[in-house]
């Protein structure tokens, strides 16, 4: 198998699949798993490329998620019962904030519930980070319909230029020394700050001059009418769709739910299809959907349908008892239905390698 | 190809148009040069050719301009993709997809060329401008030479007729311009593109010029053959100032023209003798010992010895990422250094406060911008007293001796190139240091600016100072420098009087050397001197 990008929305389909997965248990031995079949797939196959380096940065987000969850609960816990593991001084609140307590005694199973909250939360970060990590962002905007173009020309300008403003923040802090500036501390951001930004301005000026003089965002005419028809079904279509995201994550409401999500796609799907029409253009080698992309989409539904089926059989498993306090357990069919997520590291191709020169 | 007519442009608060009732003519297949000083409208006038100017740019256009028949003000430039490619100054700034491949496609996907015809203008494209191997490679990891030409052939795929250049060769060093130059002629030649150039090195493209337009800077455009229009302009490379003191007509543009005129000239000289004085360099301001910098694996400086004396003026010269800069910012003691001594006035600057080792050695970094932040010159300068704790006024009365009459409540960044970069050399000199270092001071000047430059670097040298600076620009180097000292991978392989190094190099050589070797002349200045 030679080396080759995977197509970059088989990431994000893998990736939110594992993440839908994610949002549906509490249980840190299943959710440990999820980020670590996350984890071991970057690992494995990320590129060299700037933007894989960034899946660093959503793990400490989600720790730093864990660990505010934990200290909430803390702070405004202050629940008697249960296992009290140490009582802080309560600070009295006046009258009108009777239901809340700050500090106070806090019981195990508060600390667990904010742990198991935020570690759920946390995994679904991370799912989305593998996905930024393993997916080249500038190809996926290839895929972005034409009726998004004008988001397409921001989204472009931003990507290409905020790497560069990390270069240009290091080569003005360097420049401040010539000057017996201070590179730290209030005093210096505006030494640094306005340099930088200026240079980041002129750039994003000269590549939206660059993308206008090759001809992105050729148009074809359209009438308004149909333009406003176009803007009132993309604008429909993603509300339905967030509404029935809502439902399907919920899983309480019925209604809010599939149908939701399938009005609303639809509605979207004509509103792009419509709009793309006015945008013409053609794609370079586009990447390929061969049997690996499908192998890894397959991998992260079929992760995320299993555990579901699983959960019918067993769903005390997914959710661990806190009262009464009980240690979560993990059986083998979740775990292993889990595990199918991980299938990508070996069965998608190796990212191809950049020779790094500087 | 190109037709404007009766054209006036007039950007908000300017108070004077940058171009003026310009009307003019460039004809098919044209190789057209575009010159004139610093603020002359060059930019407006290349950005109208597409529709840039007024459609991005903002500002009036009175007139009318067409391109092969469409006229701008009711086609942007989107639209005139097809018949118009732009290679803006900065390269890499215009990149939009990562891969070099990616690149060149990126116009035509946008056209909606259909794909099989895409791939195949790839291939085309990689071919014609000798880039086939890089097609995989990032386009951060390309050297500046390459990047250019990626550059060009990245609008070159969506076959426009007409190719519009800003300064391709200014940041390149001597033998990567060649490359980017042989490729523009090669489309002049071959392809029959109409090429439009602006260039403040006309040395490097006159020669290959069919006209040449002319902007004096009072908005006004003088068009004709190059040779014609160069008899009177005010800024012309040395081929040509040399050709005027000795009388030729018509003026040759090419060295090889050049020399087949020169032989009257060449036996005149063979008797007299360079009038310059030699430098005699007692002690040591710099002292440079065994200096090595690193990033990660990559050596970019490694073992480098240097010693400059009070009052020389050397030249760092090599390919680019031959390690000058890096040195540069080492000597100083802000950049990285991974071993080695450096020692001024008895300390290294390395292991001094920043406010001491500014006092010991300057460095005019190659975007000068980055050193300014503040809204107004005045402002600057205060600053630089404040930093430099010496009385106020000090950096102000610098900036008056480099370059008189800046205004100063004036933004820094107005500024012409030439302006800014006089700012920023009264900055860094108002703490007097004994020894200033520059990286690529000329980028941008024209010549006039950098004769002023050069005047001002002897200025320094007078008063004892050790200048070091790091660039591509050979004829500058011919006017300044005592001793050239060629860097490639990290060393030096060269050190020695400039006559003794660049006289006899195929790609340092300055044209007047060229014209008149084997003797041993670099400059018109020189040659005039001699002859009086």
């Amino acid at each position: 198998m030679g080396s080759r990008a995977l197509h970059p929305g088989a990431w994000w389909v893998w990736a939110l699949a594992l993440a839908v997965a994610a949002s549906r248990t509490t249980n840190p031995l299943l959710l440990g798993l999820i980020i670590a079949v996350a984890g071991f797939v970057v690992a494995n196959r990320r590129s060299d490329a700037p933007w894989a380096l960034a899946f660093r940065l959503y793990v400490y987000v989600g720790a730093l998620i864990v660990a505010s969850r934990v200290l909430f609960r803390v702070l405004i816990g202050g629940e008697d019962s249960g296992h009290v593991l140490f009582t802080l001084p309560r600070i009295p609140l006046p009258a009108f904030a009777a239901g809340v307590s700050l500090l106070g005694p806090t019981s195990a199973e508060e600390l667990l519930g904010g742990c198991y909250d935020g570690l759920r939360l946390a995994a679904m970060v991370i799912c989305v980070g593998a996905a930024n990590a393993l997916a080249n962002p500038k190809r996926l905007l290839k895929a972005v319909p034409g009726a998004l173009y004008e988001v397409g020309t921001a989204v472009t300008v931003a990507l290409t230029v905020a790497p560069q403003l990390v270069e240009s923040v290091q080569r003005v802090r360097r420049a401040r020394r010539l000057r017996a500036g201070r590179t730290r501390g209030l005093r210096a951001v505006k030494g640094i700050v306005v340099p930088v930004l200026e240079d980041a301005m002129d750039r994003s000026l000269r590549l939206a001059a660059a993308m206008d003089s090759r001809g992105y965002g050729r148009r074809a005419y359209l009438s308004s009418g149909l333009r406003a028809l176009i803007a009132g079904c993309v604008l429909a279509g993603l509300a339905g769709v967030c509404v029935g995201v809502y439902g399907v994550l919920d899983g309480t409401s019925s209604w809010l739910g599939v149908p939701m999500l399938g009005a609303g796609l639809v509605v979207a799907v004509v509103g792009f299809v419509l709009g793309g029409r006015r945008v013409r253009r053609t794609a370079y080698r586009p990447d390929p959907w061969r049997w690996p992309e499908t192998l890894v989409v397959v991998a992260g539904a079929g992760a995320c349908v299993l555990l579901f089926v699983s959960a019918r059989v067993d769903p005390a498993n997914l959710y661990p008892s806190l009262s009464p306090l009980r240690w979560p357990s993990l059986s083998l069919m979740p775990a292993l239905s889990l595990l199918v997520g991980a299938v990508p590291a070996f069965a998608a191709p190796r990212p191809p390698s950049s020779e790094v020169v500087r | 190809m190109i037709e404007f007519s009766h054209v006036t442009v007039t950007y908000p608060d300017a108070s004077r148009p940058a171009l003026s009732d310009v009307s003019l003519l460039v004809e098919e297949g044209e190789l057209c040069l575009v010159a004139g000083p610093t603020g002359a409208g060059k930019s407006t006038f290349l950005g109208a050719i597409n529709g840039l100017v007024p459609h991005f740019t903002g500002g009036r256009l009175a007139g009318r301009v067409l391109v092969d028949g469409l006229d701008t003000s009711s086609y942007p430039p989107r639209e005139l993709a097809s018949v118009v490619g732009v290679v803006g100054q900065d390269p890499l700034a215009g990149f939009v997809t990562d891969t070099v491949e990616e690149e060149l496609a990126y116009a035509m996907e946008q056209l909606a060329v259909p794909p099989d015809v895409m791939r195949k203008r790839v291939e085309e494209t990689l071919d014609l401008l000798g880039i086939a191997d890089l097609r995989h490679r990032p386009l951060r990891t390309l050297s500046g030479g390459q990047q250019q030409r990626v550059a060009i052939g990245s609008v070159l795929t969506a076959h426009p007729r007409v190719l519009v250049l800003d300064e391709p060769t200014s940041a390149l060093d001597p033998t990567a311009a060649e490359d980017v130059l042989a490729v523009i002629t090669r489309l002049v030649h071959d392809l029959g593109t109409t090429v439009v150039v602006a260039e403040h090195r006309m040395e490097r493209v006159a020669q290959y010029a069919d006209r040449l337009l002319y902007l004096p800077g009072d908005g006004s455009v003088r068009s004709g053959p190059p040779a014609e229009v160069l008899e009177t302009a005010e800024i012309a490379p040395p081929i040509v100032e040399l050709g005027r003191l000795a009388g030729w007509s018509p003026l040759p543009l090419s060295v090889r023209d050049a020399r087949r005129v020169a032989g009257p000239l060449r036996s005149r000289l063979q008797k007299l003798s360079v009038v310059g004085s030699t430098l005699s360099v007692t002690g040591r301001a710099l002292d440079v010992r065994e200096v090595v910098v690193r990033y990660g694996d990559v050596l970019a400086v490694r073992g480098v010895d240097l010693r400059v004396g009070p009052g020389e003026i050397v030249a760092l010269m090599g390919r680019n990422g031959s390690g000058k800069s890096s040195l540069l910012w080492a000597v100083q003691g802000s950049g990285p250094r991974s071993a080695g001594k450096v020692d001024v006035g008895g300390a290294d600057p390395a292991s001094l406060k920043p406010r001491v080792a500014r006092q010991r050695v300057g460095l005019v970094p190659q975007t000068p911008a980055d050193l300014l932040y503040l809204d107004s010159v005045d402002a600057e300068c205060a600053q630089a007293d404040v930093e430099s704790e010496v009385p106020a006024g000090t950096a102000r009365a610098l900036l008056d001796r480099l370059a008189p009459g800046i205004a100063g409540e004036a933004h820094p960044g107005d500024l012409s190139e030439g302006q800014r970069l006089a700012l920023v050399l009264a900055v860094q000199l108002a703490a007097a240091p004994p020894v200033v270092l520059l990286d690529e001071p000329t980028r941008g000047l024209d010549y006039h600016a950098k004769r002023h430059f050069a005047t001002v670097l002897r200025e320094l040298a007078s008063q004892d100072r050790a200048v070091v600076l790091a660039t591509h620009d050979v004829e500058f180097v011919a006017t300044v420098a005592h001793r050239v000292v060629v860097m490639a991978e990290g060393e030096i392989v060269a050190d020695g009087p400039t006559k003794e190094v660049i006289v006899a190099s195929p790609s340092f050589a300055p044209q007047v050397a060229k014209i008149l070797a084997p003797q041993q002349w670099l400059t018109v200045d020189e040659v005039a001197e001699a002859l009086t």
